[in-house]
């Protein structure tokens, strides 16, 4: 089997986006519009934060509403397929704990796809690759 | 050039307008942050404007290197600063550099003053004016900036800047609060804001900025990643934060302590970095784009005053320089009294450090005398009284009487007014920080273009000195320092956090330039940071910058330092020495290293009478 994503340690995370900036950084260059995965805090900094990353689910809710589908399952989580992609948001709104992101600018999902990028840029051992 | 750095959002506030202006030039030539920062100042500030007058304009600034890579997470703010009436510059990480360029903006003009309170909203859309009628007046800037944040929703990563009521009173030294834990804290960017009607900033960005070279880009990305993690030189930002500096500080006899009385304790001083830790450490921050989090929150639980079971948990941020001036500054030892009074400058958005002098040196003026009950509003300021300082914070912050008008306006403004001038502990109008470890820091705080410590770090040398058991002639200690200042001023206009100053050396600075944007020679870049410390002196001397004005505050060269009396270990030349004298062994150099000269005078014409 593959490796999937998780969020082990989330005590640890210090909102530096180190893993998100990673993640962009898949495409080549940097900032944050193509990361998939998302660092929020709990009501304030100071209580602690959520790192959303998508979960692989087994059936996902993401790829059942996609009117197209542009969202196919693979050994670890799905895909997208930008060239079928209408850039309707309702994955976005299937997704309960909200993994999937949106580039603004392309008007595309962006899904997590399990490579394990940012679990080797997080510098406090919140994320981890393991073997599904 | 790639991106939207050279992008400058422009908001006039008077007329509720906004606009971009593209600035190829000014990027290309000047990188960004200081470099640019400081251009936007000279075009915009009028020649002897009132600080606090509409035209004075509030730039911001990123930088090449700014979301790009780890560890550049600096904003640079310039402005007139209302506390000194010359050049104002402050750095602040949070989310503000991140959330300012991934809008699609290098940098960012205010001008003007809003006929109403206003905050502004801004993302790669422009800018929005709110209303900020119903946050004027709010006793606590936290809670205006999360109404803010909870108003404004809205995609992208986001950073809130506002003020409190020091800022809305025009406190000079009031500082604007970033992400509720971080600062643009010295030199008064709140009280500019607060003549300015201009209640908060909160800026979203979510976008992504191309790189020149792919490759180039991961790879060096990684190099330093790898050596910002595995690093000793961010070890102490890392496990303790700056907290960790109190100790050995104390230790060697520069921890200033009671208004500079004393510079350190014994065995075990209270504040110290480790027992901050294990009794109070609550939770760690990092800055967007940062490994090192040296963000420390303490958690201060705290009984109600009247009703019995009520208690309240509050997240302080702490660090070395606040818990000096807040703490041994003010003869507060217990952890629990520093973290009250830290927390309250953050609540009434002022400069902890500034605020801290200030009141070390009203306890020292009612203790001799200077002051009364009557001035004081019936308080009593004594040593570790963090109750009493803490009403007095309240005060100054509302300007509550003609004493505490003139405390808002520091500690040259009060001696001025009340005398006790020989421990009014400033220099260049700037509250002294917490260093007292020899001529290399004193000669930082006074040449320092914002007259302070991170300037060219005198501090740090004076330590070198110490440990080397060496001493340095006036003369190589002022190159020194005017070299560090010149480098440092490459490292604000990348934007570079100065803590990872030991991991952005030439070469690397060389290589994320080039793979983000073009190649530039290290020498280039020197010469360019000459320049811009040139340039800013340049702003200084048109703002009436006088040399032979400055002040060395008697007390800092009567206390001894680790290095002797008056810093005489500047192989005994500068003991006990006038600031003239200082002035022809800085300047003496000044001429050397920069040609044309910084228009600090002649030094031959200076008469030294030591």
């Amino acid at each position: 089997m593959g490796k999937r994503l998780r969020v082990v340690d989330v005590e640890r995370c210090v909102d530096c986006l180190l893993c998100a900036f990673a993640c962009a950084r898949r495409f080549g260059g940097g900032g944050l519009a193509k990361s998939a995965i998302a660092v929020r805090s709990v009501g304030g900094m100071e209580r602690g934060f959520v790192v959303v990353v998508c979960r692989a689910c087994e059936d996902p809710p993401c790829l059942a509403v996609c009117p197209v589908e542009a969202i196919r399952n693979v050994e670890v989580g799905v895909r997208v397929d930008p060239e079928r992609c209408i850039g309707c948001g309702m994955c976005v709104e299937a997704c309960a704990i909200g993994a999937v992101q949106w580039d603004t600018a392309e008007r595309k999902p962006v899904i997590c796809v399990h490579c394990g990028l940012c679990a080797q840029f997080c510098p406090h051992g919140v994320l981890a690759h393991e073997e599904v | 050039m790639p991106g939207s750095l050279h992008r400058v959002l422009f908001v006039d506030l008077a007329r509720h307008r906004s606009w971009v202006e593209h600035r190829e030039d000014l990027f290309s030539e000047r990188l960004g942050g200081a470099g640019v920062a400081i251009e936007l100042l000279h075009e915009h500030c009028p020649e002897g404007c009132d600080p606090l007058a509409p035209e004075n304009p509030i730039v911001l600034a990123v930088g090449p290197l700014t979301s790009l890579y780890p560890l550049a997470s600096k904003t640079v703010a310039m402005f007139k600063s209302p506390h000194t009436g010359n050049l104002g510059e402050s750095h602040c990480g949070g989310r503000s550099a991140m959330a300012l360029r991934l809008a699609g903006y290098g940098a960012m003009v205010i001008v003007g003053r809003s006929p109403t309170p206003v905050y502004l909203s801004v993302d790669a859309d422009g800018v929005r004016f709110r209303d900020a009628r119903t946050l004027w007046g709010m006793s606590s800037s936290l809670t205006a900036g999360r109404v803010m944040l909870e108003r404004e929703g809205g995609v992208g990563h986001r950073t809130v800047l506002r003020i409190g009521p020091a800022g809305e009173n025009l406190v000079t030294y009031a500082g604007v609060t970033v992400e509720t834990y971080r600062h643009f804290g010295r030199l008064g960017m709140g009280a500019v804001m607060g003549s300015k009607h201009l209640k908060g900033v909160v800026i979203a960005g979510n976008g992504d900025l191309p790189v020149a070279d792919h490759g180039a880009y991961q790879k060096t990305y990684r190099d330093l990643y790898t050596r910002a993690v595995r690093s000793p030189a961010m070890r102490k930002y890392y496990e303790l934060g700056t907290p960790e500096n109190l100790g050995p500080l104390s230790a060697m006899g520069a921890l200033p302590v009671r208004n500079l009385q004393a510079t350190g304790y014994g065995e075990e001083p209270p504040l110290e970095g480790e027992a901050l830790a294990r009794e109070h450490l609550g939770r760690r921050l990092a800055c967007s784009h940062c490994p090192t989090a040296c963000i420390h929150l303490a958690a201060l639980r705290e009984p109600h005053p009247e009703a019995p079971y009520f208690y309240k948990t509050t997240f302080v941020s702490y660090d070395y320089e606040p818990l000096y001036a807040l703490g041994t500054m003010l003869g507060v030892e217990r952890p629990q009294d520093a973290l009250h009074l830290l927390d309250a400058v953050e609540h009434l958005g002022l400069d902890a450090m500034s605020a801290g002098v200030v009141l070390a040196w009203a306890t020292e003026a009612f203790e001799r005398g200077l002051l009364d009950v009557e001035e004081t509003g019936g308080l009593r300021p004594t040593w570790g009284d963090a109750g009493v300082f803490g009403a007095m914070l309240e005060r100054i912050a509302h300007r509550a009487s003609r004493l505490y008008t003139l405390l808002g306006e520091g500690v040259d403004a009060a001696a001025a007014e009340y005398g006790g001038i020989d421990y009014a502990l400033s220099f260049g109008r700037l509250e002294m920080p917490g260093y007292h470890t020899g001529p290399g820091a004193h000669l930082t705080h006074l040449t320092g273009a914002r007259h302070s410590h991170l300037d060219s770090a005198g501090y740090s040398l004076d330590q070198k000195d110490m440990k080397a058991g060496q001493s340095r002639s006036p003369e190589e200690l002022a190159r020194a320092l005017l070299t560090e200042e010149a480098y440092r001023q490459v490292l604000s206009s990348l934007v570079i956090c100065f803590f990872a100053r030991g991991l952005y050396d030439a070469d690397t600075c060389v290589a994320c330039l080039s793979a983000a944007e073009k190649d530039r020679p290290w020498d280039e870049l020197m010469a360019l940071g000459e320049d811009i410390l040139r340039r800013k002196f340049a702003f200084k001397t048109r703002e009436g910058f006088d040399f032979d004005a400055l002040r060395i505050p008697a007390r800092a060269l009567e206390t001894p330092t680790p290095l002797g009396v008056g810093g005489d270990a500047a192989a005994g030349r500068v003991r006990g020495r006038t600031p003239a004298c200082l002035r022809r062994a800085v300047f003496g150099d000044l001429r050397d290293s920069f040609p044309d000269n910084l228009g600090w005078g002649n030094p031959s014409n200076t008469r030294c009478a030591c």
